[in-house]
Formats: C-alpha cells, structure tokens, sequence
C-alpha cells in the first residue's frame, strides 16, 4: 500500500502503515475539536485566575474572587442557623412543658426532631420509637428514668451506664448464674412476677409458685423494684406490674432476665448533640403519643 | 502447554514453582497464628500445583524449531478462559452484593459473607481476574500480530499470566478471611503487593523486548496504548503501596502516608486505575479489534495521536476530584475539576475515532453481534467520559458524591465500555485463536449481546435514579431550617431502585453464563483447518521488507 493511497469510502489518504492489516487514514482533526479543547482550555485558565489553583511553594495562588471554602461553609452554617434562630432561641430559652403546650413551635419540633431521630436514637429504638427486645418502647407510658421533660433530658445527656462520669447507672444482679437463688427459687420469683400483670399466670396452673415467689421478691426484688414492685426511676428499675417488657413478658424471657441480669446501655449524647438538638429530641419523644396514631 | 517449553524453560518452571512452594512454606511458618499463615498455605498449594503442572509434561520431546514461525497463543488461550471464569464468579459474587444491599439479612451471620468482605472480591475479581486477565490476553495477541514477531520465549507469558493470578487469588481470599489495608481498589496487603511488582516488571520486560524485535517499522496505537498502561500502573501501584509490614509473618502493614496526603495518594492511584487499567488498556484492546472486525482502516492518525497524549497527560492530574469539598485543599480540588474538564476532549477524541472507524462498516455492526459489542463499547466510553467530567464538577459533585451516582457511573463504564469491548475482543479471538470458522452458535452472541445490553441499562438507570434521590434527599431542608430526611429515610426509598440492580446485575451475569457456554461449546466442536495457515507473521502481508519467519 503505498503513501498516497486513498480510502475509497471516504477518500482521504491513509498515512501508508500497515498493521496486520489494519491501515490508518490520515484524516484532518476536525476544526471542532481544536475548538473544544481550547473552550476547555480557556475556561481552565480562567477559573485558575479566579479561584485558589497553583501551589507556590509553600503557599498557592489564591484567585482573584479570594473564594475559600471553609468561610464559604462557616457563613453557610451561620446563615443556615440564624435562619432557624426565630424558633431555636425559643427551645433554648422557654420551659419544656410550655414548649409542649405550643402548637406551633411544636410543629418545628416535629419536623426536626423525626429526622434527629432517624439519623440518632433509631438505630435500637426504631423508626417509629417503638423499641424491639432490649430496647425500649418511647412511645408507650413507662419510663425507666423518668418521664418528666427533664429526666429525659437528662438520660439523653448522660447516657445509661455510658462513659460520662455522670452516666445513670442500673443493674439487675444475675441471681441464677451467680448462685444467689436456687433454681426453684427463681422460677417462684418468675411465675410471681409474670402473675403481676398476667391474671392467667395467677390464676393458672402456676399460681402455687406464683404465692411462694411473693416471699422471694420481698427477700430479694423488692429494694429496687419496691414492695409494690412497681418500680423505682430513681435507680432505672422498671415497673413489673404494668403490661410493659423491655426483655419480654413470656416465661422464658423472664427466666433468663431473672437468671443471667440484665445491664442495659445507652451512649451519652452530650458531645455529639448540642443541647438545642437534644432538647429537640426530648420534645419530639414525649410528644409522640400525642403525634403518633 | 508445557510440550511447547524448551527443556531449559520447563527447567526454569520448574525452579520458579519451586521458590513459589518455599515462599509459601515460609509464609505458613512464619505467619502460623496469623491470617498471614492461611495465605501461605494457599500459596504453597498453588506452587505445588505449578510443580506437578510442569512435571506431567516434563519428558515430553522438545518443541520443534517450526514453532518458532508461528506466533505463540497458548498462554492467549488460557488467559482468555481464565478470563471469563473469573467474570462470572466475580459477577456472581457483585450481584450477590447488589441483592445483600436489598436484602441486608443475607449473610448467615458469617463474616465471610459480610458485604465488607464480599464487595473488595467482587471489584478485584472483575477488574484484576476479569479485566487484567483479558488485557494481559489481549496484549500478547495485539503485540505479536502489529510487531509481526512472537513472543521472545515460552516462559515468561507463562509466568506472568500464572504469577498475576496468583496475585488475584491471594488478594481474594485474603478479604475473605478478613485481610485488608483499606484502600480501595488496592485492598491486597503487601506480600502479594510485592509479588505484583516481580510480576508486572517481567510484564514490561516482555513487552519492551517483543516490541523490540518487531518487523514492523512502526509502533502501532494499540501498543502505545499497552505500554501506558503496564508502565504507569507499575508506578500506581508501588507508590500507593508503601508501607510497613509488622513483621515478615503478619499480613497486617502500615501505609507510608497519613491523614490527607494518603487520601490524595490513594486517589491518586484510584483515579489513575481507571484512566490507565480501565481506560488505557482497554482503548488498546479496541484499537486493535474493532478496525479489524470492521475491516475499515482507522479514522484519523492524527486524532489517535491527540487522544492518546491529551488522555494520558491530563488524567494524572484528575485523581483529586475524588476528594471534593474535603480537607483536601481548595487548590488541589481546583485542579482536579478543571484537568477533569479538559480530559474530556481527549476521551471523545477517541470514542469518536472508534466510532468513525465504523463509517463504511456499519452494516456490519447491524448483523454481526460482536462487532456491536464493540460499537456499544465506544458509546458507553463516550457517555462515561462525558458523565466524568461533569461530576468531576464541584458543584455537581455535591450532589452526586457518595451517591449511587457514582455507582451508576462506575457501571456505565465498567458494564457498558470495560465488559462490551473485552467481549467483543473475546467473540473475535476465539474462533481464530482456536481454528474455527466461527463461533459455535451466533445466535448466543445475539442472546448475551442483548442481555448485556440490557442488564447495564437497568443497572445504570436504577442507579442514576436512586442516586440523584439520595443526593436530594439528604440536602433537602423543611420549612423549619433544618434536614426534612434522616439517613434511613433515603435507605428506604432506595429499595426498588437496588431491586431494579439486582435484576440488571443478573442479566449480565446469565449473558456472560451463556458466553462461557458459547466459548467452551466453540472450543469442543471440531477442530476445521480453515484458518490455520494465514495467521503466522511470514504470511502477513508485507511493506517491503523481510519476508523471513521471526527467529
């Protein structure tokens, strides 16, 4: 093939090399393509007037607008702020239960907290709050620590049996494992306390057990969850008389909390929320009841 | 296989397997209490495996000088077989990612089975067992046919194909068993990334030494393409991997680089993984067989030549584009943005030469599925470059950045140009590398073009869609100031749309099933003499010059 030899089709020359039968066209770089690299050449150049682009040395240079992200992202976080100011001051100043009471400030609330919510505390409690086995229901009546706007704030901020120095602390004793009861001892405290809030239990064919594990909750239960066994938010331990059950109800979740303890956690949030976004939170929570079908 | 070895090189084999079972031998040993002793053992299998490889053909009379007329496609063969194993379990195991996505349960509470583990064996496996395999395949074949010469010996493709899978499996079972250095795309811990460094060295060294004895007078695209490619991923994968090791028996090192100059390092080589791996190589690949499939000479000399160095110069510079709108300074974001933007030139200049290439061959592309392959590789390269630049953007990238955006991308590339073009190359090769007249059944090329096709749009549509939602949901506000969606909200949007991938993942995967099928089928049927003769290097037709076969 030789230097001059044209493609018929398209009738440019080729350049006369030949690869295993592969030839090339010496065809012209369309006049477009020059066009598009010196476009994007000449827009490069200009935004590296305009904008930090070059190192030197041990500095760069800087662009002609003086554009820098991080005051880009401080005056879009102060604008954004100032923006939510109108309500926010009123969280950070105004009593919880008058908040609550307020309608309309409870609207933001709402529309803040679901998402504070979702990206924090749903991961154990659950989109809905809800809870699941071992972590509470925050929907329903009973509260561990207290249900009060600021016993809540204050679980939110410290954390149950977290790292904070502060942290609310509470542990069930595993009364089986470590040899505290005997086996039939525990299963008496078992069928008496599920008898607390399961009429069937105590009428079943486990009520004899259910009388003699009156006596082994008096020797034992009772410092903390009372006498009426109804609980004591001082020390996080949970009402056993109403129809409520972090670790379940049934005879074999009761046995194991009874038998094994139970030392439940939650994470301090004090470093990771600011007050504002967890006084958010203990609104939206409380408020749930009210705002949920 | 080994019959075609000199006594020398099976000798040589021989004592390379031999160091291979010692390496191994002393990776159990040392590493005994370590993942690093698991991996030894793997080792110490492959070598003894190689050991008994090269002593069942020992004794088999030496290869006549006739060889030496012929060019040498054994290794060929078997890089293209390990090929496309390697496609389908790392298809397999990217679409069993793509359904855990969906489904997150799936993973019979093994840490094996977790996606952590399983996602780096699914890009590994595609793009080092899949793609390495197909590129080193393809390399030897290209170079010997444009150099008119083959390979100088029998043991070096031998060496490189084997050691580079060896590569491949230890990285692989390693993530398995809980062995990474977290770097993406460069996740293998630093024995096996020194073993890459010994191998992919012997790479170049064939390479240079081949092109050196060429008949041709000039170095054709295609090879300039190879060379970029092996040369500057040397480079990538050296520098990104520096690092300490604990001690000679824990598989557990520490990167030589920290905080944000690691980050940079590391995207650095990511980004350049694309341009000069999934870029470079496999423009190489095209270069070559669409031209040749097409029967049409290349558009334009002169736009190959700009591509090529437009491609290679600005996409070093690219890599920060990665790391937008983090502690990487303002500066460096800059200069991957705009390099990003003027990269863009050169990747159309490309595609375009490969798609005016067609011109006068397009009813070919019509009636023949594996030119077509090719054809929709180009497209896929020009609509992923284009889809580059523009999320390389800041402003952009502030939406699509650690979206599915990226997946969807990703896809485009890796699905539509990276797989199309290698099986458009594979549908070419097959019947000649194995002396049929064609394919065993057309119409299965049909079938797996069109599942191909198909799998990377749903793939790629499902994606875009779940990725702009997630970009807009996580940066949407509500009336009060503040975010309208938590995290798990767009997690629970983003179901259908992961559905959707698992379904177009799984079209993929049962087309590149049916292309096995097609290739094994070919391999088996009747040997025919059609082609034999006039693929040697004497018989390609000569610009005047020495007509002698290659020495």
């Amino acid at each position: 093939m030789g230097v001059n030899e044209r493609d018929p089709y398209t009738g440019h020359a080729t350049t006369g090399h030949e690869w295993n039968g592969i030839k090339e066209l010496n065809t012209a770089v369309p006049k477009a393509v020059w066009l598009f690299l010196a476009g994007t050449f000449l827009f490069s150049l200009g935004y590296w007037i305009l904008m930090p682009a070059w190192p030197l040395g041990t500095t760069y240079s800087k662009g002609l607008l003086g554009d820098d992200v991080r005051q880009d992202v401080a005056a879009h976080l102060e604008a954004g702020a100032a923006n939510r100011a109108a309500w926010t001051t009123r969280i950070d100043t105004e009593d919880m239960s008058t908040i609550l009471a307020d309608d309309e400030l409870m609207r933001d609330v709402r529309q803040t907290g679901r998402a504070l919510f979702g990206d924090n505390c749903a991961v154990c409690h659950g989109l809905r709050a809800t809870g699941g086995p071992g972590f509470p229901d925050l929907v329903d009546t009973a509260w561990l620590w207290g249900g009060t706007p600021e016993a809540v704030l204050e679980t939110i901020r410290v954390g149950i049996n977290s790292e904070h120095p502060e942290t609310r602390t509470s542990q069930m004793p595993a009364f089986g494992r470590d040899q505290m009861l005997e086996q039939p001892a525990i299963l008496d405290a078992v069928a008496y306390v599920r008898s607390l809030s399961q009429p069937e239990v105590a009428n079943g064919p486990q009520a004899e057990r259910a009388k003699a594990g009156q006596q082994v909750f008096a020797d034992n239960c009772s410092s903390c969850h009372g006498e009426d066994a109804r609980g004591n938010t001082e020390l996080g331990a949970p009402d056993l008389t109403d129809r409520f059950w972090i670790y379940g109800g049934d005879e074999a979740s009761v046995y194991r909390t009874v038998y094994g303890g139970r030392e439940g956690h939650m994470p301090t949030w004090e470093k990771r929320l600011s007050e504002t976004d967890r006084k958010i939170l203990t609104l939206y929570v409380l408020d749930l009841p009210k705002s949920a079908p | 296989m080994i019959s075609q070895l000199t006594l020398g090189e099976r000798q040589l084999a021989l004592a390379t397997s031999a160091v291979v079972v010692a390496l191994g031998l002393a990776m159990a040993v040392l590493g005994r209490g370590d993942l690093m002793g698991g991996q030894g053992f793997i080792v110490l299998l492959f070598g003894i495996a190689m050991l008994f490889a090269v002593m069942s053909g020992y004794y088999a009379p030496e290869p006549s000088s006739e060889r030496l007329a012929q060019y040498y496609d054994d290794p060929i063969r078997a890089g293209i077989i390990v090929s496309m194993i390697w496609a389908i379990v790392a298809m397999f195991v990217g679409d069993w990612v793509a359904w855990l996505l969906a489904y997150p349960d799936m993973t019979f509470d093994a840490p094996w089975a977790s996606f952590g583990r399983l996602r780096p064996v699914h890009t590994t496996g595609i793009i080092f067992g899949f793609g390495g395999n197909a590129l080193i395949a393809t390399s030897f074949h290209v170079l010997q046919r444009t150099s008119r010469t083959r390979l100088p010996d029998q043991f070096s493709p031998w060496f490189i194909l084997v050691g580079y899978n060896l590569f491949c499996l230890l990285a692989v079972s390693g993530y398995l068993m809980g062995i990474t250095q977290s770097k993406e795309y460069a996740e293998p811990e630093w024995y096996a990334d020194i073993w890459l460094v010994v191998v992919w060295v012997s790479y170049l060294a064939l390479y240079l030494r081949t092109l050196a004895r060429r008949k041709e007078p000039h170095i054709y695209v295609a090879n300039w393409y190879f060379m970029a490619f092996i040369l500057v991923v040397a480079m990538l994968h050296i520098v990104n991997n520096l690092a300490v090791p604990l001690s000679l028996g824990s598989a557990k090192s520490y990167s030589l680089f920290s905080g944000v100059q690691d980050a940079m390092t590391q995207w650095w080589y990511g980004h350049n993984a694309v341009a000069f791996f999934l870029t470079a190589g496999f423009l190489g690949m095209m270069y070559y067989y669409l031209p040749k499939r097409a029967g049409r000479p290349i558009f334009s000399y002169r736009m190959s030549i700009i591509g090529f160095w437009g491609i290679t110069f600005f996409y070093m510079w690219a890599g920060s584009h990665h790391l937008h709108y983090t502690a990487l300074p303002q500066w460096v974001q800059t200069l991957g943005m705009t390099f990003s933007l003027m990269l863009l030139i050169p990747s159309w200049i490309a595609a375009a030469n490969a798609l005016l290439t067609l011109n006068g061959a397009w009813h070919k592309v019509r009636d023949d599925a594996t030119l077509r392959f090719m054809m929709v590789a180009a497209v896929f390269y020009g609509l992923a470059t284009f889809e580059g630049s523009f999320l390389a953007i800041r402003p952009v990238n502030s939406l699509s950045h650690y979206t599915d955006w990226t997946v969807a991308h990703v896809h485009a590339g890796t699905l539509g140009w990276n797989s199309m073009i290698t099986f458009g190359a594979i549908y070419y090769l097959v019947p000649q590398l194995w002396k049929r007249p064609q394919m065993y059944s057309p119409a299965l090329v049909e079938v797996h073009f069109w599942l191909a096709v198909a799998g990377t749009f749903v793939y790629v549509f499902a994606m875009w869609n779940s990725g702009i939602i997630q970009g807009l949901m996580w940066r949407t506000y509500n009336e009060s100031g503040t975010l309208a969606y938590s995290f798990i909200d767009s997690v629970v949007v983003m179901h259908p749309y992961y559905v959707a991938r698992g379904v177009g993942g799984l079209l993929f995967l049962i087309g590149s099933i049916i292309g096995f099928y097609n290739i094994w089928m070919t391999i088996r049927t009747a040997r025919s003499s059609l082609r034999a003769s006039a693929d040697q290097p004497f018989a390609a037709p000569s610009s005047g010059g020495a007509m002698q076969a290659g020495e």
